[in-house]
């Protein structure tokens, strides 16, 4: 999807979210079952492959599975709003990048392929026009931050949904001794 | 509308300025106390653990904001950098009334005497202004005592056989440990060390109307549920207000001193919680804003009497910033030490404090407070992969098998670690920020190595299965929440900022009150002596003005 497309699709869901019920209903069905406000259909898809690489699922849910995309994209429309050209740029570049090595997307890749990129964005031995090797392994960095935050951080922003990790952990919540309400 | 003149203009509503808010405006002078915060409360964010003062990565949430603070860092390479709030290297204190007593971790350890003579124990040590304090623990002693029982410390010295002496004891019984310090406890005797439970300013039982500790996962980084946190917030500011003569206001940002044309400091401009620009006028100025805005405040105020700034004839404002290294080690178990008996943090040692074969002072070691579970994905041993699934499952089968011991290593100050202001960079009103450079000396880093190996020996005692450390220093400006030692005290005026009662040698009437006096800044937690040196600062201002001295030159 390009960028007026992405506009509109932002702009539709701003005045959904005036609307009745319905509404979301059907802006569920465009392509993308989420909802994101910042990351395009494209960039959402990829985000969310990015963020299983960092934390994968196993006998406990993945970073896609609790919210992890949907907390990063919530934070890039608050207190990370400085960090949405980093994620605009990088997001890009990955994809063109996956284009022009495997003719495809990062998404469909194997896993053991989107491991070793991943080891190469964070080692910063891969760049692609303007973005440069240390952007990448910047970029690899802060998204590695955001995804643990979205993971472990509190439910209250969007991620550890269901209180996932903290189940994971074996930690109550809130946090007063005898006071275990997951249930 | 114009302010009525008062006697006493107090800036900052932390733990200088809420003791001497009280000193004062009991004693009867008439005081205004300057907060640019609110008051907060633990429900604002209840556990949060991404929105806190401890993790700040969405923000700080007992402020200062994104929004309207800006500071400016030269790191050690030399670039420079505008940071927000809610970056570690804004070197940030929390903006609320209470300030960092609200949100802090609560220890309430007396400097030792040793701290305050430096020099004298250590010797000159050449590129750096290591020094001996204008006062000796006895003068501060009275003054830690009133402390502890005014705000209320828990605590049993009879098992620290290094503990400085004291005329009375803690008002309230010592904490009990979890299974990690009582572990950890038993491991320290083994080693032939002296353990024991950390004094805290935390009730152990019910005290000043406040109830006891609930034993939360999470205290520091955020206010008690409870109010079993003892703050100046809950302490000796509702005492200065209930006596009738002290007003704070909140959300006032305070830019700049008024020098009169004769050349006298009269009061304070200020933007009130509307950003309209005020005065106010005062017989006395307390600056009490910590370490980094204290000297900014001084800095900000040029006129041609102080064209560098009040106090900087000898361009001594905002050096010697420093802090504390904290060394650290971590261990891994094969069982659970984890019990979920919160805060943590309260066995620890001080054996290795001072009189360490070839080192310049020390510090004590403790176990840490509870880790959250966002702060857990950064310890991981050296080599380990940051991300994916062993990361995972790392963070899974540790996070109730991991323990730290770290420490505070008293670092040895220097002259060029500062603070200054940067007229380029500019908060919401429009005040130049604050700019940070300089790095900790390279001295330091042998006694951090020291202390880390020391940490490492009593996790191997305790039974860790694998073991790795940090000196952990800064490579570069090191400040944080201990910050102090930008209007150092001392007798010599080309040598420091203040005199000996915080008074600002070359003005009569400008006092400083807050962590920026300390001359070094012991290998303990500064926060009782910054409010020792508040009962300090205030009975001498209250003594002199019951003799008359109203503080004109």
């Amino acid at each position: 999807m390009n960028k007026t497309n992405a506009f509109s699709r932002r702009k539709f869901l701003w005045l959904s979210a005036f609307g009745s019920g319905s509404v979301w209903f059907f802006s569920s069905c465009s392509g993308n079952q989420r909802l994101y406000l910042f990351f395009t259909d494209e960039e959402s898809s990829l985000v969310e492959s990015l963020s299983e690489q960092i934390i994968p699922p196993d006998k406990w849910p993945g970073a896609r599975e609790a919210g992890v995309p949907e907390f990063i994209d919530k934070q890039l429309f608050g207190p990370y709003h400085r960090f949405q050209d980093i994620y605009r740029k990088s997001l890009t570049a990955i994809k063109e990048i996956c284009q022009l090595e495997y003719s495809g997307k990062f998404e469909e890749l194997e896993w053991h392929q989107q491991f070793s990129f991943m080891e190469r964005m964070e080692a910063g031995s891969i760049s692609w026009k303007a973005w440069t090797a240390k952007e990448a392994s910047d970029f690899f960095a802060l998204f590695r931050d955001h995804c643990m935050q979205g993971y472990y951080g509190s439910p209250r922003h969007g991620g550890n949904k269901n209180y996932i990790s903290y189940r994971m952990l074996g930690i109550d919540y809130p946090l007063i001794i005898g006071q275990n309400r997951y249930k | 509308m114009t302010n009525r003149k008062v006697n006493v203009v107090i800036v900052g509503a932390g733990a200088g300025g809420g003791v001497v808010a009280k000193e004062l405006s009991l004693a009867g002078l008439s005081v205004v106390l300057f907060e640019r915060g609110g008051w907060v409360s633990y429900d604002d964010h209840a556990g949060d653990e991404l929105l806190s003062q401890r993790t700040t990565v969405l923000g700080n949430s007992c402020g200062p904001d994104d929004v309207r603070y800006r500071r400016v860092l030269i790191t050690a390479d030399g670039n420079r950098r505008i940071v927000l709030p809610s970056e570690s290297d804004y070197h940030n204190i929390a903006a609320c009334v209470g300030s960092g007593t609200v949100t802090y971790g609560a220890l309430a350890w007396r400097f030792m005497p040793e701290d305050f003579r430096m020099k004298t124990v250590y010797g000159e040590i050449p590129g750096t202004t290591l020094e001996d304090w204008p006062i000796s623990y006895d003068d501060l002693e009275p003054f830690y005592e009133k402390a502890e029982w005014e705000l209320g410390v828990s605590g049993d010295d009879s098992q620290n056989p290094y503990a400085p002496p004291r005329k009375r004891n803690y008002p309230m019984p010592a904490f009990i440990h979890n299974r990690e310090a009582s572990m950890l406890n038993d491991a320290a005797l083994r080693l032939g060390w002296h353990p024991f439970s950390i004094p805290m300013l935390r009730n152990s039982v019910p005290y000043g109307g406040r109830p006891a500790c609930i034993r939360m996962r999470n205290c520091i980084g955020f206010p008690c549920p409870v109010n079993a946190k003892a703050g100046t917030q809950n302490t000796v500011i509702p005492m200065a207000l209930a006596s009738g003569n002290c007003e704070l206001r909140t959300h006032c940002n305070v830019s700049e001193l008024i020098v009169d044309e004769y050349g006298r400091i009269t009061g304070v401009l200020y933007f009130d919680e509307t950003n309209r620009k005020q005065k106010q006028l005062a017989d006395i100025v307390v600056l009490s804003a910590s370490a980094t805005e204290t000297p900014r405040l001084l800095l900000n105020s040029k006129s041609r009497f102080f064209s560098a700034g009040i106090g900087n004839e000898n361009d001594w404002v905002g050096r010697n910033l420093h802090a504390h290294p904290y060394p650290r080690a971590f261990g891994l178990f094969d069982h659970d030490i984890y019990d979920d008996f919160g805060p943590g943090c309260s066995v620890a040692v001080c054996d290795f404090n001072h009189h360490n074969q070839g080192i310049v002072g020390g510090g004590y070691l403790s176990n840490s407070f509870i880790r959250m579970p966002y702060a857990f994905t950064t310890v991981r041993p050296p080599g380990a992969l940051l991300w994916g699934k062993e990361h995972k499952e790392f963070q899974r089968n540790y996070y109730k098998r991991m323990v730290e011991i770290h420490g505070p290593y008293q670092e040895i100050p220097n002259f060029e670690q500062r603070v200054e202001v940067d007229e380029n960079v500019k908060d919401f009103w429009g005040i130049p920020a604050v700019r940070l450079s300089g790095k900790v000396h390279e001295k330091n880093l042998e006694g951090c190595k020291f202390m880390a190996a020391k940490a490492e020996e009593w996790l191997r005692e305790a039974g860790a299965i694998s073991v790795w450390s940090s000196p952990g220093m800064a490579n570069g400006v090191g400040a944080l929440q201990h910050q102090a030692g930008t209007c150092r005290m001392g007798n010599d005026p080309k040598t420091s900022v203040t005199d000996k009662f915080g008074r600002i040698h070359s003005v009569p009437n400008v006092f400083v009150a807050d962590a920026s006096l300390h001359v070094t800044n012991g290998g303990f937690n500064p926060v009782l002596t910054i409010l020792a040196l508040g009962y300090w600062v205030s009975k001498y201002i209250v003594n002199e003005w019951n003799h008359g001295n109203k503080f004109k030159s």
